[in-house]
């Protein structure tokens, strides 16, 4: 791996994804913003349709200063694919082709592709931004929604409050495949995400980086707490930075103390209706998962 | 005109060799029978390094066409093929690609829908696309095949058209049957096709957002663009053609192709390969005196309405031969050939028949019976408008 190292006295000030209607404090438009910044301008990126697309690519006012297609919902990894082997079949090189698709354009809807896509090798970088439900069309639960949470779909109700399905653990089902890169990320921690999509880019094959990504308007905060929300969910150990490569899995934090998951979910209206044993049962959760990766990481 | 070599090869097999021929750049692959054999041809030349091509074997129909678009929007000559629920699988795929004018060539193998499930042929499945802006041909022997390969690129990628074109071949009847096929060398066909060079695509100078969002103020002219391409192919089909046969020596008769039917009192409208056993049955009833025609629609979209009713503005009945059915009304291309005849005022009495659906066999015998009933119409007694030709099972009537 490269020795190179982003900071916030090194980074570029070029930009290459603005004038977009994002909402105040969206996480996916910084989580966009960034890795473009680490990318440059010989990037080719794909997008599905989600809230990235629908707020960056409205004729006639476009807002990537790179190359920059919508993908089908579905097809965001084999269009990167296609784009990989025509910038190939036409000897491009030193560029980097780049998808940035929602939780539910990943872990639902186009993880075939996805999978399909790591398979096969490509050479792209995948970057999952999760705001944990389907934002662009009003908050609906997806594969990625925690436990409890609200969504317009999974409303807290007289009988059932919230998501009764636990979020997919995206970042082991990539690593199953035995992806050359993979890592987790938060917005929160946007120089750690940096430095893992310049690590992601160096790679030398398939790449995928999986950015905790909040939504103010879905999960009800303030927009100025969109980074703080991101970094106390990796503080109170529901989310975590890791990387895969090689094989193996490596923690880049291991807080010695979480900050309380309470403290957490209470600032959130999505998490507004829980009951104190939901809340424990977050606990368990979390604590499980950290045994998990503290014990079978051996790397950890 | 240049020397070819003779091959004896299967419709696949011939649609692998004008992949080749056209030097094309990224090949995305799914199977599906009875399209399998064009994809492992293609994988054999790039094995022996016959083919050099960026060979993607993808997931599913729906990324092979995703990976299609990706790989023509960044400028680059691109093919994939599919066959039936791989078709449909990749339905969004094809309004896609067509909304983003990228000139990708297909090969579709006609096969049945399901339920009930068949690998055999007819032709529900590229019929029921019709309306995703996809130019469609539909050819008759693994020659045509060769040929409209080619032939599909110079008018996907002329830069009036830009719009994708799917070859249509018989699922089993034309991409398993051998044929000898006439094969130009890579220099003649260079000299026909040469490189695309895409108007507009990604380009690292000059950097573009594709693919995008329109609102209701201005959606509907890039719809009106896009039905103004399909239009502008019709001169370019025929030029492409009048090149092509310059080139080597073969014709197809453009968007259609009629075949005695000048002095025709009745006329049979056919698609595909059934047309070959239609020209034998025409054949043998003109020997009897009978003054018969078949008229071969070879492109659905754009539609050759003008064409058509030139053909059969003599006919004093006209029959069209579906392998399709549009449940609860009639056959597709029944649909359109009455649509063009009325268009332009030619009204001779028009029977559907609907034949060879899920690989039924459709034999000179039922093409005979066909041209029976066209004779019973144009003595003016009733006749079914919609029959199914063929059926094992008693009904109604």
């Amino acid at each position: 791996m490269n020795n190179a190292v982003f900071s916030s006295r090194n980074m570029t000030e070029q930009e290459f994804f603005f004038g977009h209607k994002a909402c105040a404090g969206c996480g996916g438009a910084l989580a966009v913003r960034l890795a473009l910044k680490v990318l440059g301008e010989r990037t080719f990126a794909a997008l599905p349709a989600g809230c990235m697309s629908a707020v960056g690519f409205i004729y006639p006012q476009m807002a990537f200063g790179i190359n920059a297609i919508i993908s089908t919902f579905a097809g965001t990894a084999s269009m990167l694919a296609g784009m990989a082997a025509a910038a190939r079949a036409q000897g491009l090189e030193d560029v980097h082709i780049v998808g940035f698709a929602g939780d539910g354009g990943t872990a639902d809807i186009g993880i075939q592709a996805l999978s399909g896509a790591i398979d096969r090798g490509e050479r792209i970088i995948y970057i999952c931004y999760d705001n944990e439900a389907y934002m662009n069309t009003g908050t609906q639960k997806s594969g990625l929604t925690p436990l409890g949470a609200r969504t317009t779909t999974t409303p807290d109700g007289s009988v059932v409050g919230g998501s009764t399905t636990k979020k997919k653990n995206m970042f082991d089902i990539v690593a199953a495949h035995g992806i050359d890169y993979a890592a987790t990320a938060s917005i929160g921690y946007y120089q750690d995400y940096m430095n893992k999509v310049l690590r992601a880019s160096q790679c030398g094959g398939t790449a995928y980086i999986h950015v905790m990504a909040p939504c103010p308007t879905g999960w009800g905060i303030p927009t100025e707490h969109a980074l703080t929300i991101a970094r106390e969910s990796v503080d109170c150990g529901l989310w975590y930075l890791a990387e895969y490569s090689q094989g193996k899995y490596r923690l880049n934090q291991r807080p010695e103390t979480f900050t309380p998951v309470e403290d957490y979910l209470r600032k959130q209206g999505r998490f507004k209706h829980l009951q104190s044993d939901d809340i424990a049962q977050a606990v368990r959760d979390r604590d499980a998962r950290w045994q998990y990766m503290l014990t079978q990481w051996s790397d950890a | 005109m240049m020397k070819q070599q003779k091959y004896f090869v299967s419709g696949n097999e011939a649609v692998a060799l004008g992949v080749q021929r056209s030097r094309t750049q990224v090949v995305t692959a799914y199977p599906i029978t009875p399209q399998t054999v064009a994809m492992e041809r293609l994988s054999e030349m790039v094995a022996d390094g016959e083919l050099r091509t960026e060979f993607m074997l993808v997931e599913s129909e729906h990324s092979a066409l995703s990976a299609a678009m990706g790989a023509s929007a960044m400028g680059t000559r691109t093919f994939t093929a599919t066959s039936s629920q791989g078709l449909l699988y990749m339905a969004e795929c094809l309004h896609y690609a067509s909304g983003g004018r990228w000139p990708i060539v297909m090969m579709n193998a006609n096969r049945s829908v399901a339920l009930p499930w068949s690998i055999f042929g007819d032709q529900r499945d590229s019929l029921s696309l019709l309306d995703s802006g996809w130019i469609q041909v539909y050819v008759e022997d693994a020659q045509e095949a060769f040929d409209m390969i080619i032939q599909a690129f110079a008018i996907a990628e002329d830069e009036q058209v830009l719009t994708p074109v799917m070859v249509n071949l018989d699922g089993f009847t034309l991409t398993h049957t051998y044929e000898p096929v006439f094969v130009p060398t890579q220099e003649a066909v260079d000299a026909f096709l040469p490189p695309y060079q895409a108007p507009v695509k990604m380009d690292l100078d000059r950097p573009l957002n594709m693919a995008f969002s329109s609102t209701p103020p201005n959606n509907m002219e890039f719809k009106y663009q896009q039905h103004q391409a399909m239009e502008a192919a019709r001169p370019v089909i025929a030029q492409v053609e009048q090149a092509f046969h310059a080139h080597f020596g073969r014709a197809y008769g453009g968007l259609i192709d009629a075949y005695r039917c000048d002095d025709a009192e009745r006329i049979l409208v056919t698609v595909g390969t059934v047309t070959g056993t239609a020209r034998q049955a025409v054949d043998q009833l003109r020997e009897q005196g009978q003054k018969v025609g078949l008229l071969k629609i070879r492109f659905m979209r754009p539609f050759p309405h003008e064409e058509v009713a030139r053909a059969l503005r003599h006919a004093r009945a006209v029959g069209v031969l579906d392998r399709d059915i549009s449940f609860g009304y009639e056959g597709t291309v029944f649909t359109n050939v009455n649509s063009a005849l009325i268009g332009n005022k030619v009204v001779p009495p028009a029977l559907n028949f609907i034949a060879g659906l899920g690989g039924r066999d459709i034999g000179v015998e039922d093409i005979e019976k066909m041209f029976e009933r066209l004779a019973a119409a144009m003595d003016g007694k009733a006749a079914k408008r919609v029959e199914f030709i063929h059926l094992g099972v008693a009904t109604d009537e």
